[in-house]
């Protein structure tokens, strides 16, 4: 008894000391569940490898959630050291210069090396601005691809498709007949519209993907190749190859995870969810398809999920606490773990070295799909999009896909609106700029 | 007799104060603020700004997507009106007539009173799910295919279904004390006059509830607009895609989730101008034709 007294009390001593000598920062995110739990892991890691700084990790709801949550904090001055905001908030947080310091600012200024050539080819430019420079640090990448369920494919004798051609003439007829519903997706918009861009190299806005400012950026979603995509969608629909479940991520999910779909495109960091199942059948992954009539040389795919900002208005010790743990969270074995325990891609290419190194890809050849995917040839249309209330952009296509899909709607007048709606919002946006 | 009064002036003003302050910091203050706000586009983070005068009035009014969205919210609020009225009326008749068990059967009526709006949307969720929903099950033996979350039209139903649920034991509550504050003896002559159950409901019965049914009907209007919200946002789940939603939760979309600040003031400022209309038309119309007892 006496015994424990000493002990607690000697380790409240500690802990009041460790308050007094470390900076405390904080870190809001949106990372639930078991996601959740792995950027605790880090927070932990990083608290214990060293004894000057410390981090408090808040789950603060969605994506979404969380920017609204820091934007109010903001404005109120209690914001904090970082933030998760994810692709489709890129734009709102990238263009309120005076909210952020650019992670290459705040790394550079502190005494960490930095070289944006050190990160996988695709994720270097979504989160910097127009010049390269790196203004928020890719955290959760991913990007879609396509899972197929191993023993349907076998099933119907085919293999998973490399076109959306062979899916359509091949693939897709083989799985009815065997019973399936060849295809779903869990997220039209980022999926079907955004990656189609860059999968197929193909310009997604004006003024450069909108990198070069808000003035006069507009959307080029009206385009026949994706016209024609979305046409080829309701056919399969009407066939039986295609199912669409609504817009919620899970919805989708399910079916394929039931067995009832065959392939289904979800995203890279879907991966440890998924093994984490208990599922009737082997899954394994590949690259997302393209229409071999729009393009022969398909290129990389943009990185989903969501990158770290350091918020500005804090102390020169808070803000070394902040690059001290960006450096600690870029290190390859944190990128290794974080990579192996949720299917998100390690952020450098050390990290991607270390698990080859590692066996990782020979385990688990569905969990190098992403990177692979990130690392294919680059082009002008695939760094990144640059558009303000895209998230208000996203709900426009997602209503429209989904009045197209249930036959509410055509996919021309569909589109049309979805241009003139995205480019209203883009004007709005750009007035909020002045 | 003796009227009670105050020694000065000032004690009535300074016991009413507390109440002014909360008025004024959480209704004067942010409703001014909104009025401000929507003359103006404003970056998130508050760095920039335009003055553009009505331009965000006058792109709801030019959106044929907030059309909708109105259309929808009215056809909302009156059948979830009608139905969470009509359903407990019925209901408080029935409970009004049973003698025996008479107090575990209104019990019960009454229970889902402490449901919470998202909790009840949480359970229509269950209850409607895609694949093994209990209900959506049973839509498909009667050949109707419920898709909620897919099909507007079926989402739209969930919505009203959960609604109506939710709110129809208020309802039942004031009916069933209306019902019982009739006086026996009019009851009594009522059944001399009249041999039909059906003719003395609406000779002689339903014109006395009229008090408590206006009185519902406004505090029923109110729910359908506004109390809804957790309902409608647990039933598209945090995605509004082709889903229905009702003029507050639009105001929520653009506002929380899209961070318009610009955009969502000006709906606000339209719903706060709806309820203003509203009250004046419960304070003229309806008060001065109900004779309350």
């Amino acid at each position: 008894m006496k015994n424990i007294a000493i002990s607690s009390a000697a380790t409240l001593c500690m802990l009041a000391n460790t308050a007094f000598a470390e900076t405390e920062i904080t870190l809001w995110h949106g990372m639930g569940g078991a996601l959740g739990e792995a950027v605790n892991d880090i927070a932990e890691g990083f608290n214990a490898s060293q004894n000057e700084y410390a981090i408090t990790p808040v789950f603060k709801g969605t994506y979404e959630e969380t920017l609204t949550a820091g934007i109010a904090a903001f404005r109120a001055g209690e914001q904090p050291n970082i933030i998760q905001v994810f692709d489709a908030g890129a734009a709102t947080v990238i263009a309120a210069q005076g909210a952020t310091i650019p992670v290459q600012d705040l790394l550079e200024a502190n005494g960490v090396d930095f070289d944006i050539e050190d990160y996988i080819s695709g994720l270097r430019y979504f989160f910097a601005d127009a010049d390269g420079k790196m203004i928020g640090m890719p955290f959760n990448s991913s990007s879609p691809i396509m899972y197929y369920n191993m023993q349907a494919l076998e099933a119907a004798g085919v293999t998973a498709p490399v076109t959306w051609e062979e899916f359509e003439t091949v693939t897709a007829p083989a799985l009815k007949d065997a019973g399936y519903v060849a295809l779903s997706q869990s997220h039209l918009p980022w999926i079907f519209v955004e990656n189609f861009m860059s999968r197929h190299d193909l310009p997604f806005a004006t003024n450069n993907n909108g990198y070069d400012g808000v003035d006069g950026t507009e959307i080029l979603v009206n385009i026949d190749p994706l016209k024609a995509h979305f046409t080829a969608l309701i056919e399969w629909q009407d066939e039986g190859y295609f199912e669409w479940f609504g817009t919620g991520w899970n919805d989708n999910q399910t079916p394929f995870e039931n067995g009832d779909v065959a392939i289904w495109l979800g995203s890279s960091g879907s991966f440890g969810g998924l093994s984490k199942l208990d599922l009737d059948f082997d899954f394994s992954a590949t690259v997302l398809p393209y229409w071999e009539a729009v393009t022969t040389e398909p290129k990389q795919t943009f990185i989903g999920g969501a990158a770290l900002f350091a918020m500005s208005g804090q102390s020169d010790e808070e803000n070394a606490a902040t690059a001290a743990f960006f450096q600690y969270l870029t290190s390859p074995e944190v990128q290794y773990m974080w990579h192996r325990e949720t299917g998100y891609v390690p952020v450098t290419e050390a990290a991607y070295e270390l698990a080859t190194a590692d066996g990782h890809y020979g385990r688990f050849p569905a969990a190098e799909i992403g990177i692979q995917q990130l690392s294919l040839d680059a082009s002008e249309n695939t760094r990144g999009y640059r558009m303000g209330f895209y998230v208000q952009i996203r709900d426009v296509m997602n209503r429209e896909f989904g009045r197209i899909l249930t036959g509410e709607t055509s996919v021309s007048d569909a589109f049309n609106i979805i241009e003139a709606d995205s480019n209203e919002l883009l004007s709005r946006f750009a007035q909020t700029q002045n | 007799m003796k009227r009670a009064g105050f020694a000065t002036r000032w004690l009535p003003i300074l016991l009413l104060l507390p109440q002014l302050a909360i008025i004024a910091v959480f209704f004067y203050w942010p409703a001014a603020q909104a009025v401000q706000s929507s003359f103006y586009l404003e970056d998130p983070f508050g760095f920039g700004s335009s003055f553009v005068g009505f331009e965000n009035y006058t792109h709801l009014a030019g959106s044929s997507e907030y059309a909708r969205i109105a259309k929808f919210t009215l056809l909302f609020t009156i059948l979830v009106t009608f139905f969470s009225l009509a359903l407990a009326l019925l209901l408080a008749v029935k409970a009004d007539n049973v003698i025996r068990g008479a107090r575990t059967y209104r019990t019960l009526l009454m229970w889902v009173y402490a449901v919470a709006p998202p909790v009840a949307g949480f359970i229509g969720l269950l209850m409607l799910n895609q694949t093994w929903g209990p209900l959506a099950e049973l839509s498909k033996t009667f050949g109707w295919d419920f898709k909620l979350g897919v099909n507007f039209g079926d989402t739209a139903s969930a919505m009203v279904l959960v609604a109506v649920w939710k709110q129809v034991p208020v309802n039942f509550i004031f009916f069933l004390s209306g019902l019982q504050s009739i006086p026996k003896s009019v009851r009594e002559a009522a059944l001399i006059d009249a041999k039909s159950s059906f003719r003395r409901f609406w000779d002689v019965t339903f014109p006395l509830l009229a008090p408590t049914g206006f009185f519902l009907l406004i505090i029923n209007i109110t729910y359908a607009l506004f109390d809804t919200f957790g309902v409608v946002d647990v039933l598209v789940k945090g995605e509004p895609g082709n889903n229905p939603m009702t003029l507050v939760y639009k105001i929520y979309v653009d506002g929380f989730r899209g961070n318009d600040i610009g955009g969502s003031s000006a709906q606000s400022v339209i719903l706060m101008v709806l309820v203003l209309a509203l009250t004046i038309f419960q304070f003229r119309l309806v008060e001065r034709r109900i004779h309350y007892t």
